[in-house]
């Protein structure tokens, strides 16, 4: 088959998903209930993602702990969104530098 | 912070550690089109036009064993059904007067990522920080898997290895802050972590998607928090500023 036409289904079903709350929810939602679900979402769904992934992107789990670890330090003690990622990359380089 | 060409600048200055992370992750992604019989064009389109890495990791080994459209659709509804979610979210973060051309504007690029740092943004979201974010995010996602296709292999693994964790480090940065804030937050981030380690590692669930999992979690963690600590108006609007 075309793939073409792979390409087509798969972006539409992509983009509905994604389009479809943000034009039908337009006000704030009134069930208190809701509302707090919505607020916990990006800090649970986020979390969720985070771990155990980092320790299976790396060659070494160890050195995805480390960043984890070296990330969750740096952010608690006020660092930028930029400088977390960046001294998570560096501590894995670094750490597979001595470990594989 | 709400001038629109400041928070375009603010966006890009946030984008560029993604567009860094999205290079590496589609890189990969190009290799394994590659070997699903796309061109690198064809790849690269796939990549703009979905914007998810899962889904089309998923859409590429299913077109590499010749599945069909049907199977093509309803797999990329399940990898990337949790980006209703968090455009649910999103569009509690927009001003309720937010036109609709930038509602379907942003709804193009609603990624972990971008949600992430859009999420993180103070008070209401003015959609041109999201746009400077996605002006460098795009190119790097698109570029990433042509070259992927074209290059194949040569990025050293060790590299690969330490670009992919970039893109978790962003996400520690954006829920560590509001866990230290709040005690709730920040019990919920070490609860999600215990789950999603124990629904990754349990065998029973193997034949789970990591897409399913992190929809599974995320409503169920959230629902349960939200029945136990209703969040109050005012405090809403605190957390976010």
């Amino acid at each position: 088959m075309n793939i073409w036409l792979y390409i087509l289904v798969s972006a539409a079903v992509s983009y509905l998903i994604r389009v479809t709350p943000l034009v039908l929810i337009r006000g704030e939602i009134r069930s208190r209930t809701l509302r707090s679900f919505l607020y916990y979402v990006p800090y649970v769904t986020l979390a969720v993602m985070t771990f155990p992934a980092i320790v299976d992107a790396t060659q070494s789990p160890l050195a995805g702990l480390l960043a984890l670890i070296a990330g969750c330090a740096l952010a608690w003690f006020g660092g930028s969104l930029f400088q977390v990622a960046v001294v998570c990359c560096l501590v894995v380089l670094v750490a597979e530098w001595f470990l594989i | 912070m709400n001038d629109n060409r400041t928070c375009f600048r603010a966006g890009i200055r946030d984008g560029t550690p993604i567009a860094l992370g999205y290079f590496a992750v589609a890189f990969t992604l190009g290799i394994a089109a590659r070997n699903a019989g796309f061109t690198a064009l064809q790849a690269m389109v796939e990549s703009l036009t979905n914007n998810a890495s899962a889904g089309e990791y998923a859409v590429f080994s299913l077109v590499a064993a010749g599945a069909g459209l049907w199977e093509v659709a309803i797999m990329t509804l399940v990898a990337n059904a949790r980006y209703l979610l968090m455009s649910c979210a999103l569009s509690q973060k927009l001003s309720p007067d937010t036109p609709l051309r930038h509602r379907l504007l942003l709804a193009y690029d609603v990624t972990d990522e971008l949600f992430g740092i859009s999420i993180a943004f103070p008070g209401r979201l003015n959609p041109w920080y999201t746009y400077g974010a996605m002006a460098v995010a795009i190119p790097g996602w698109g570029v990433g898997t042509f070259l992927g296709v074209v290059m194949g292999n040569v990025l050293p693994l060790r590299l690969v290895s330490a670009l992919s964790v970039g893109l978790y480090g962003m996400f520690i940065a954006i829920i560590v802050p509001p866990a230290r804030r709040s005690k709730i937050v920040g019990g919920l981030v070490l609860l999600s972590f215990a789950l999603s380690y124990a629904a990754a590692r349990w065998q029973a669930l193997s034949g789970l998607s990591s897409g399913v999992k992190t929809i599974i979690l995320t409503v169920v963690i959230s629902l349960g928090a939200a029945l136990l600590f209703p969040v109050k108006g005012e405090e809403k609007e605190e957390a976010a500023s």
